[in-house]
């Protein structure tokens, strides 16, 4: 399959089930509900070494949210639902509870309840309040600001993560671009995060090491400079491999997602040095969920 | 279908407990078996039949004529909608778990007691104790939705526990008295002691009130996000806390029971 220019391998990305909430960030405006969601999702590209896998969803209108104030969504996923919960409370606590201005709602009603407000609540050291407004129990914790407002609870449900997709480009910087474009597109899709800074990843890993303590090193075959001293999967023409890193709620929006950026890639297409796009698996010996490129695209 | 209508053939001359009538036990019965009922009249037992003229066949959907001697309708109801055209007397909505009482008249002494969920609403005005605990009892209203349009009477509130009361009239004395949480809005004028030996809970009152007992401290005025939240919860809601008059973020906030636990709170809307 070539989509302007752009050949298609016939691969699958690999993605493995995860454990997914989303939170409501809001503030006095955007800018401070940024501010929060950003710390709160720092440091949370992946799950080999940060415990989780997080990023802002989208911005939402004051309408759109609990308070009505300007807000962000956003998305955090990992293996099981204690370590997912543990990896919330710990940043929510220390990013959004310090934030100035700001307020935690839950993002997803169904599913397993996890914390958020339940145990936080006791930064207030017993002046803290409890209200149950429409079935929902929110706390209000006096802070030094006025009161961080905190819904109880949010909702657990069953995810996906590790979606993906590489573009192999001539150089780069035009690397770089099919990427940001990729991005671009992909940020107008609801319940999908892409984790790594700016989306992009440029360490794309394969699973051990050489070295017995590490569990991931470097894609030796889709480096670049190791050409001729590897079993490479680059022909001569490609100087230069980024993968996007996909996490959804299902395996129905990383498809929609997938489809978008790759979509977005090609179209700056072969004039613009973009020559491939491939896909990180392990022989699907990873996890169940299999996406295979043509499909998405065809 | 058409709603089960009970019309009173003649003025009550006992007090008359409805608590039969209300959907959860009207239905599924045959209209001779609704007109069998008995209900205690006085001293002695009546079959509905021979007070209510009885029409219609929507047992989810109940209407009693009214009068101030109709005591305890609604009483334990879960479900369905319950409408006293009229008045109605003593213990309306008593023990309510689901389901919508409409008053369109005043309602007694100890309306919406011990509460325990669904929405009861009061076209006129309502007497003491409104959603307060039973006398002996320690726990008042614990879930639910009341709203008085017209003037509530004292005690307000007594000992409840959770959900919200809004009354768009005035208050009497001792609003909240005891409260351990939960929410009271009042609109209009209250009386003196309010919030007295509250423990948790919010009184949330738009007008002026008479005095604020010596147990309160100032805490300030604040913009409290919570409140554009709280007043959000009464959207859908037929009451002037659920209109745009009624939203307000700033409020000044005073603490207390401090003679009890004193994690109470009174906030007079700016």
């Amino acid at each position: 399959m070539i989509i302007n220019g752009v050949h298609i391998d016939e691969t699958f990305a690999e993605a493995f089930p995860m454990r997914a909430t989303r939170v409501i960030v809001t503030a006095q405006n955007l800018k401070w509900a940024h501010h929060a969601a950003q710390a709160m999702t720092g440091f949370a590209t992946s799950v080999i070494a940060c415990g989780c896998e997080a990023g802002i969803e989208r911005e939402l209108d004051p309408a759109e949210t609990p308070d009505g104030r300007p807000g962000v969504s956003a998305l955090l996923f990992a293996m099981g639902g204690k370590g997912l919960a543990k990896q919330l409370e710990t940043r929510a606590g220390q990013c959004v509870l310090t934030s100035p201005t700001s307020a935690l709602f839950a993002g997803i009603d169904e599913g397993e309840q996890i914390p958020l407000g339940k145990n936080l609540r006791y930064f207030g050291d017993g002046f803290q309040i409890s209200k149950r407004i429409g079935g929902k129990r929110y706390w209000r914790v006096p802070v030094m600001d006025g009161e961080f407002l905190c819904q109880e609870t949010t909702g657990m449900i069953k995810a996906v993560g590790g979606g993906n997709f590489l573009i192999l480009a001539e150089s780069q910087p035009q690397a770089l671009a099919a990427c940001e474009a990729a991005i671009e597109a992909m940020r107008r899709i609801p319940n999908v995060i892409m984790p790594f800074p700016g989306g992009v990843v440029r360490s794309g890993s394969k699973v051990g090491s050489k070295y017995k303590t590490l569990p991931a090193s470097t894609n030796d075959a889709f480096c670049p400079t190791l050409k001729g001293q590897t079993r490479t999967e680059l022909s001569p023409e490609i100087e230069s491999v980024m993968e996007i890193v996909i996490d959804g709620l299902s395996d129905a929006d990383i498809t929609k997602a997938m489809r978008a950026g790759i979509e977005a890639a090609c179209g700056l297409g072969a004039a613009n040095g973009i020559r491939r796009v491939s896909a990180g698996n392990y022989g699907g010996k990873l996890g169940p969920f299999l996406f295979h490129l043509r499909e998405i695209m065809a | 279908m058409t709603a089960l209508s009970f019309t009173l053939k003649s003025p009550l001359q006992q007090r008359l407990d409805v608590s039969p009538l209300v959907p959860d036990l009207l239905v599924g019965k045959s209209q001779k078996e609704v007109s069998a009922l008995t209900l205690q009249y006085g001293n002695h037992r009546i079959a509905a039949g021979e007070l209510f003229a009885i029409e219609g066949d929507d047992a989810e959907s109940v209407r009693i004529s009214g009068s101030p001697k109709l005591d305890f309708a609604g009483r334990g109801m879960t479900r369905g909608s319950l409408v006293i055209e009229g008045d109605a007397g003593a213990y309306a909505g008593m023990h309510m778990k689901g389901g919508r009482l409409y008053v369109s008249g005043s309602a007694g002494l100890y309306t919406a007691c011990e509460l325990k969920g669904g929405i009861v609403e009061i076209s006129g005005n309502v007497g003491d104790l409104l959603g307060g605990a039973l006398p002996g009892n320690k726990k008042g209203m614990s879930e639910g939705v009341v709203i008085v349009r017209g003037d509530a009477g004292d005690r307000v509130g007594d000992h409840m526990r959770r959900g919200s009361i809004l009354i768009e009239g005035n208050a009497g004395s001792y609003l909240g008295a005891r409260m351990t949480a939960g929410t009271i809005a009042v609109r209009g004028r209250i009386g003196a002691c309010a919030g007295y030996a509250m423990k948790r809970g919010t009184l949330l009152l738009y007008g002026s009130p008479v005095a604020i007992g010596a147990t309160f401290n100032d805490c300030g005025l604040h913009t409290l996000g919570f409140l554009p939240l709280l007043l959000k919860g009464y959207y859908g809601l037929d009451t002037w806390f659920s209109g745009p008059q009624a939203r307000r973020a700033r409020a000044r906030r005073l603490a207390g029971d401090l003679s009890v636990q004193g994690k109470g709170e009174i906030l007079l809307v700016a």
